[in-house]
């Protein structure tokens, strides 16, 4: 335990340097640049605005907020967990001739994800104040969805890239179950009109959805919702330490399968 | 009189061939259910058991395929022994392939960095020695371009300029570097000769005996994975020469 501290500590620097290089890259040679990391959402969010309550008739005003908040954290999920995928593989290169801790690669790409979910908040900040959703005591309760959300991620993204280095279906297949996981978030429409058909239990089993309702808590201004809290939070422990152990366990035979 | 750094004890790496290789999972569900998941074995060291004390340059001989590398692999960290356990003390530089780990999109000014950290630099350690850096890579004003764009010849001053900044203790090299020109490879052998100089050890692949008598003081001898000698350079190497010509 000791020396796997230490041996993060001399690394650390290197994990920044990926996550720079992540950051750096990422928008290299596009015009906006990081911009981008705003215009994105906002752009999608006013697309599905249109779509769910423009055309089905809505007038909630504050249904832009409701939309992106699902969204901001549900990108946030997919984009760093398919990430974390590939990376090991797409390091394979550096693996195999130098010694560097392995899961720095799958933690650094989740990491510079992070690092852009937290500055695509801007929007969410901007939108709500012009909609007029005010910010109250409870704005602060925000911080524990999103650290059940990081450490769920980093739990699933540790798995995924272990058992993506030995299948390599692993990819596609992890694109479609985002697919499903994203229409069971409710993210552009309301739980209840899934409850009303029978399906609620789809929700209630999926702990992204329950992390998106403690999030929506805090920006709504209501008290958390403790057992959206307790599920999610149980959740995001037991698949760090699955993750962290099935990581581990397989390490030192991914040379052998890259 | 001089310690122990690098202790390779009973040292075994096995692989396994799969005879046809399995990529995916359709594949693997019908091979296992046929049972036609066969595996293989091969172990490409076994047992190999030698120490090296401090300011030792040991010649690694062998033909090709006799483990040579994968040895070399194993010290450097980079593959985990399927059994036996290597110990090593002090700072390790594998000159192994130079420039592996750099990222084509970025300038070999941010390539520093990276390569640097990840091969255990500090921040401050780095910028210290940035200059130096570029300088001993002769690369001047490309440093500023993305590495896509180098020559392979740049790509390689750049990473060996960045590995040997350090001091190391071990030093490990495979097969003599032919980096870039001659004027440039002149330089840095020039450079190892003086890392050599000051008492660092020395793991050294070569097939040219030449090279190795040149360099090292101690060699062992691999043979199919086996060590089948270890001892004074002289003497390894008369072996190594009655093996080649019995063959």
């Amino acid at each position: 335990m000791k020396r796997l501290f230490k041996n993060f500590l001399k690394y650390r620097y290197l994990l920044r340097e990926l996550i720079k290089k992540d950051i750096k890259l990422k928008y290299r040679r596009s015009y906006l640049g990081i911009l981008w990391t705003l215009l994105e959402p906002l752009f999608t969010m006013m697309v599905l605005t249109l779509v769910f309550s423009g055309f089905y008739g809505k007038s909630d005003k504050t249904f832009p907020v409701y939309i992106l908040t699902g969204r901001l954290l549900f990108t946030f999920f997919s984009n760093s967990t398919k990430a974390a995928t590939k990376s090991i593989r797409s390091n394979a290169g550096m693996i195999k001739k130098v010694y560097v801790p392995k899961y720095i690669y799958p933690i650094s790409t989740i990491c510079s994800n992070f690092i852009f979910f937290l500055i695509s908040l801007i929007v969410l900040v901007a939108v709500a104040l012009v909609l007029g959703v005010y910010p109250t005591k409870y704005v602060f309760l925000a911080v524990v969805p999103i650290l059940n959300l990081l450490v769920m991620t980093l739990g699933v993204g540790l798995m995924l890239a272990t058992f993506s280095v030995f299948f390599r279906d692993m990819e596609y297949l992890w694109g479609i179950v985002l697919t499903l996981i994203m229409y069971c978030c409710a993210i552009f429409y309301e739980p209840k009109r899934v409850i009303k058909t029978g399906f609620g239990w789809i929700l209630e089993i999926n702990p992204l959805y329950w992390v998106i309702e403690n999030f929506r808590d805090a920006v709504f201004g209501r008290p958390l919702d403790m057992h959206a809290f307790a599920f999610s939070t149980t959740f995001a422990c037991v698949t760090l330490v699955l993750g962290i152990f099935v990581f581990y366990k397989q390490q030192d035979k991914f040379i052998l399968n890259i | 009189m001089s310690k122990t750094v690098l202790s390779v004890d009973h040292v075994g790496m096995k692989f396994n061939l799969a005879s046809e290789k399995v990529d995916d999972l359709k594949d693997y569900v019908i091979k296992f259910l046929k049972r036609q998941l066969m595996y293989k074995e091969f172990w490409a060291l076994k047992d190999v058991t030698f120490e090296v004390k401090k300011g030792d340059r040991v010649g690694i001989l062998g033909l090709n395929g006799a483990g040579k590398s994968t040895l070399l692999k194993c010290v450097a960290g980079v593959l985990k022994p399927t059994e036996g356990k290597i110990t090593t003390k002090g700072v390790i530089v594998p000159l192994l392939e130079l420039g592996a780990g750099f990222d084509k999109q970025y300038t070999g000014a941010e390539n520093i960095y990276l390569y640097g950290a990840m091969l255990g630099y500090s921040k401050s350690f780095i910028e210290e020695k940035y200059k130096e850096i570029v300088k001993f890579s002769e690369l001047g004003d490309f440093i500023n371009v993305p590495v896509k764009n180098y020559s392979s010849g740049m790509k390689s001053r750049l990473g060996f300029s960045i590995a040997t900044i350090v001091e190391p203790d071990i030093l490990i090299l495979d097969e003599v570097l032919s980096v870039g020109d001659a004027k440039f490879r002149k330089k840095s052998e020039k450079k190892i000769k003086s890392m050599i100089d000051k008492n660092v050890t020395v793991l050294f692949v070569s097939h040219s005996i030449d090279q190795v008598r040149d360099i090292c003081n101690k060699a062992i001898l691999l043979e199919q994975g086996h060590l089948v000698a270890s001892g004074d350079v002289e003497d390894v190497i008369a072996i190594y020469e009655s093996k080649i010509s019995e063959n």
